[in-house]
């Protein structure tokens, strides 16, 4: 293993303080218990909007901490679920009387501590609410498994939802909103190599140089299915086929096109396959009417990309071009 | 030989238990490594050196409050399920025990049901999930049954700790239904489940410092 670490306990704190080094005029960071806040919460009357998660997947989740997107993000460990009292903390430290809303990944240790979470804070007297997104199509959601993964389609759903947060929009609605997006947003992803946690110094799986792993999480958890590895036009090809087809996204519909990098892949390689993507998606009719490409929700240095597509319509085209300013996302503000 | 167990007993095997889970941490992030994320002796390990740091503070005077402590302190220095799931089972298990000063083996046992009832509330497993549940509800019968024939603590945890191993166990050839081992469908069969076998190693902790007074 070769990282620029100094020891593998301290890896979140020390990157807590380098983000808030870089971007203290958007953010603020507590370290225990730990949460990134926006600087200039808690906004009086404004609806808070919480999430978190194992560390990992930068910038997701404290890089979508600022204006228009996240009031509190709670790091976990890597790859390891933020603890209840993080989450309490956090919401303390931005709760403006408007109730919170959770934004939660669909894994079982985000969901069990976002839950005892959400009991102690609402035992407080606040009004707090919590969403799940599980956009992963490569986890059967059946009685026999915890259910999707929520993976790329989690910054669609932080900046829509923060977005409606920051124009006034109360509880109930940003709520309903954020079960709207979770339920017209589907997401695949592949790897070509596994990751190393920091604290284990090997990589969590093994890939041959000559195979892919398609249906791939993001915790370094193997994915769906091993395949021998393809150009790009049939690794493209199987991801937005799993993606549309699952909805299924039809033709003459208006999406957003999300094409993710796992943190490894360079943005040769990831505009390479957005464009292919886009190709793919026209010969189907299906109409691209906002795209995000970049790495946004890592799985440290895995090399491998993901496709989300969100169903758009009038509002939330308008409330993804609504002004953001976040270290990771930035226009109009 | 001690037939009850005081805060005092308590707070001297969960240093064991501690002593325990760091000693087979590697064992536990191998056995996450093959179906899940590899963090579980990781996150064990961060979690009981917290417990064996907040037991030897002062201020626990009941087994319960003891309980709750350790409770309290998984929770919040855990993460991923485990930390929910284990929290929870000490929760519970200190609210069975209500005030009382020394707990005898029926009382034991009920706090072992009360912490299966727990995790069964929080995680929605049953047995045959590959979960610690295939670990935990063997002991709680186990429990109950050396109870009822008139087993003292030692006698009462032995017998948690054995059928609690044997659940381990039992958890390998099964294809995990909840959890992130789920994910993996049918290739989680063929290993042990972390969860299962974590329980069984703070059991077998318990069992043989309660024998070893």
């Amino acid at each position: 293993m070769k990282k620029i670490i100094n020891d593998p306990s301290t890896v979140v704190v020390e990157a807590m303080r380098g983000l808030a080094a870089a971007h203290g005029d958007l953010l603020r960071v507590h370290e225990d218990p730990a949460y990134v806040a926006r600087v200039d919460a808690p906004r009086r009357g404004k609806v808070a909007v919480v999430s978190g998660g194992g560390s990992g997947h930068e910038p997701l989740h404290g890089g979508f901490v600022g204006l228009g997107m996240l009031d509190a993000a709670c790091p976990g460990a890597v790859f390891t679920s933020p603890t209840p009292d993080q989450v309490q903390a956090a919401v303390a430290a931005v709760h403006g009387g408007a109730g919170v809303l959770l934004l939660v990944k669909n894994y079982t240790g985000d969901v069990l501590n976002f839950e005892t979470a959400a009991e102690l804070i609402g035992a407080e007297g606040i009004d707090v609410r919590t969403v799940v997104i599980d956009d992963d199509v490569a986890v059967k959601d059946s009685t026999y498994t915890a259910g999707r993964r929520g993976v790329g389609g989690t910054v669609l759903l932080e900046k829509i939802v923060g977005a409606a947060a920051e124009r006034g929009d109360d509880l109930a609605a940003c709520e309903a909103l954020a079960r709207r997006v979770v339920a017209g947003v589907r997401s695949l992803g592949v790897a070509l190599t596994a990751c190393t946690v920091p604290h284990l110094g090997e990589p969590t799986f093994t890939l041959a140089e000559d195979e892919m792993e398609i249906g791939i999480g993001i915790h370094g958890e193997p994915g769906r299915a091993r395949a021998p590895l393809e150009p790009a036009d049939g690794i493209v090809r199987r991801l937005v086929a799993g993606v549309v087809e699952d909805l299924p996204f039809a033709e003459g519909d208006r999406v957003l096109l999300f094409t993710n990098s796992m943190g490894g892949t360079p943005l040769v390689e990831l505009y390479l396959a957005h464009g292919i993507a886009e190709r793919l998606l026209a010969e189907r009719g299906v109409r691209v009417e906002r795209r995000l490409v970049g790495p946004y929700v890592t799985s440290l240095e895995m090399q491998g990309m993901s496709v989300t597509l969100l169903r758009l319509d009038d509002e939330l085209t308008e409330l993804w071009d609504a002004p953001v300013r976040t270290p990771a996302l930035r226009w109009g503000a | 030989m001690s037939v009850t167990c005081t805060a005092e007993d308590l707070v001297v095997a969960l240093r064991a238990v501690s002593a325990a889970v760091v000693d087979h941490g590697d064992e536990l992030t191998e056995l996450d490594r093959a179906i899940g994320d590899a963090d579980h002796g990781e996150n064990m390990r961060r979690g009981f050196l917290a417990v064996a740091a907040k037991v030897d503070s002062p201020g626990q005077t009941t087994p319960a409050a003891v309980l709750k402590a350790v409770g309290t302190t998984l929770i919040s220095t855990v993460g991923g399920a485990s930390g929910p799931l284990y929290g929870t089972a000490f929760l519970r298990a200190a609210t069975s025990l209500a005030d009382v000063s020394e707990v005898d083996g029926v009382a034991v046992a009920a706090a072992l049901r009360a912490a299966l009832g727990g995790v069964v509330a929080r995680g929605r497993a049953e047995v045959g999930d590959k979960t610690m549940v295939d670990a935990l509800a063997p002991a709680a019968d186990a429990a109950a049954t050396a109870a009822e024939g008139g087993g003292d603590v030692p006698a009462v945890l032995a017998a948690a700790a054995e059928a609690a191993e044997r659940g381990a166990e039992s958890t390998k050839p099964l294809v995990a239904r909840k959890g992130r081992a789920s994910y993996l469908g049918e290739r989680s069969a063929g290993h042990l489940d972390p969860g299962a076998r974590s329980t069984a190693l703070v059991l077998r902790a318990l069992a043989t410092a309660a024998g070893a007074r």
